[in-house]
């Protein structure tokens, strides 16, 4: 099932972070670097939006994703798509080998209907956080609001349909699985840590996840996203247009 | 699920003939039926609902097919909202299946698709974006126009989680019904592409038809 075309970066990290379970945070991730993903104890999530930065109305499209290649989930080889036909980043590296894109986020009624509800009072820092109001709180951090929040990716949970298109969560990660982002061009990344929303876990589940960031190495010929499906070729020079008369970048 | 309507055409309060290429954008009221009707057949109606009250509430495809465990929609399904409430119900469907999956096309996405050559060509994001222009009383902006149905349209998954793009099961004359549970504004673009086999590179008419709501016999 999975994929490697380069080893998870973590050993050169330049930073590198762990968040708990439950958590959201967001950060600027410059064209060049590489994001590597680990679920530190198993069944870990990570919902994930993406942006950019010098037009916020440009952002993650989950649909264009999916058609461009061909594929209802997503690992090594893919390439997240803007809905301004540009590549964000590219999957190089993935250990788990399907990641969903469309079943969206937990929110606050499900979650307190499942695991009990938020509780800051009583549960501190280890409240009962869902995904969708961990979007709006990070989002609201550059102003956006509900009305930006495309369909996001989870990381970690594999959604797969039997023939009459019923959805499951067929399997998550395990400890120690890892997914690396390429990014090509300059990106708000906005994720949280909250359960995937079809996860039936019999406790709210706490997973945390380590967040490296390396140098990625630079493109060449043969990538494996970029020579993925004739598609990805078009959207590396819809990229390359969009950076034409800036430095070429340097690892 | 294929399930017939009972209403009939001659009561129907409004009709409207959309050509491809074309958009079509409207209130619908709580209790009123919208019919969308594959005139010639294998036409993709890209379509798209907001909150009346509130636009920045509007349809979810993540909250409709998560809440009913199915990627596919047909009668029967709750279309709900990115607040996961119910906006409106399909009544009735004889083509059985719709996508809401795949997306509109874009003239940005078409370039990645189909060749950097066809960047000019129309597109269903485009027909969006001047329905947005011209009817600004709505209150839509680019940034609400997402994640939308497209019915009529065959997307299916494999096993191993590829995407294809069948062959339409839709034909002449197949029609998808759905009551508003909510005031709702409806945004339709008849897909104008020329590119995709799916129907046949030849995009034709479909025609919108409204009906008050049913008053019991």
């Amino acid at each position: 099932m999975s994929q490697n075309s380069s080893p998870a970066r973590d050993a050169d990290s330049r930073y590198a972070t762990e968040l708990p379970g439950g958590s959201h945070w967001s950060l600027m991730v410059r064209r060049g670097l590489q994001l590597t993903l680990t679920d530190i104890a198993g069944g870990a999530n990570v919902g994930m939006l993406l942006y950019n930065p010098a037009q916020l109305t440009e952002r993650y499209n989950a649909p264009d994703t999916l058609k461009c290649q061909h594929t209802f989930r997503l690992t090594a080889g893919h390439c997240l798509y803007s809905d301004m036909g540009r590549i964000f980043c590219a999957l190089v590296a993935d250990s788990f080998g399907w990641h969903d894109t469309v079943c969206g986020n937990s929110h606050a009624r499900q979650v307190a209907r499942q695991w009990g509800g938020r509780d800051y009072q009583v549960d501190r820092n280890r409240w009962h956080q869902n995904g969708y109001d961990s979007f709006l709180v990070e989002l609201a951090k550059y102003g956006l609001s509900r009305r930006d929040m495309a369909a996001n990716v989870n990381f970690f949970s594999q959604v797969s349909t039997d023939e009459a298109g019923k959805l499951s969560l067929s399997r998550q990660a395990a400890a120690g699985d890892a997914v690396s982002l390429r990014f090509e061009m300059d990106t708000l990344v906005v994720l949280h840590t909250c359960p995937h929303p079809l996860d039936q876990a019999a406790v709210y589940p706490e997973r945390p996840v380590r967040v490296a960031l390396a140098p990625a190495d630079p493109l060449q010929e043969d990538d494996l996203c970029l020579n993925h499906c004739a598609e990805n070729r078009r959207g590396y020079q819809n990229n390359a247009l969009y950076h034409l008369g800036l430095p070429s970048r340097s690892a | 699920m294929i399930k017939h309507s009972q209403l009939e055409v001659r009561h129907a309060r409004r009709r409207h003939t959309v050509r491809a290429g074309d958009y079509y954008i409207a209130g619908l009221e709580r209790g009123q039926t919208l019919r969308i009707l594959d005139l010639e057949g294998n036409q993709a109606a890209d379509t798209l609902f907001y909150s009346a009250a509130d636009p920045g509430e509007r349809y979810s495809a993540m909250d409709t097919i998560r809440a009913q465990g199915n990627v596919y929609l047909t009668a029967g399904t709750i279309l709900r909202s990115n607040e996961d409430n119910a906006m409106l119900e399909i009544v009735a469907d004889t083509c059985g299946r719709h996508d809401t999956l795949g997306g509109a096309c874009a003239s940005e996405s078409n370039t990645v698709r189909y060749g950097l050559e066809t960047r000019c060509m129309h597109a269903c994001r485009d027909s969006w974006m001047l329905a947005l222009q011209e009817h600004e009383g709505f209150g839509l902006r680019k940034v609400d126009i997402t994640h939308n149905i497209n019915f009529f349209m065959n997307v299916p998954i494999t096993a191993s989680g590829e995407l294809t793009f069948a062959d339409g099961i839709s034909g002449a004359g197949k029609y998808v019904e759905l009551r508003a549970l909510m005031d709702v504004i409806v945004l339709i673009s008849n897909c104008p592409q020329l590119n995709n086999p799916c129907n046949a590179y030849h995009p034709t008419p479909i025609e919108v038809l409204v009906w008050d709501e049913l008053i019991p016999a």
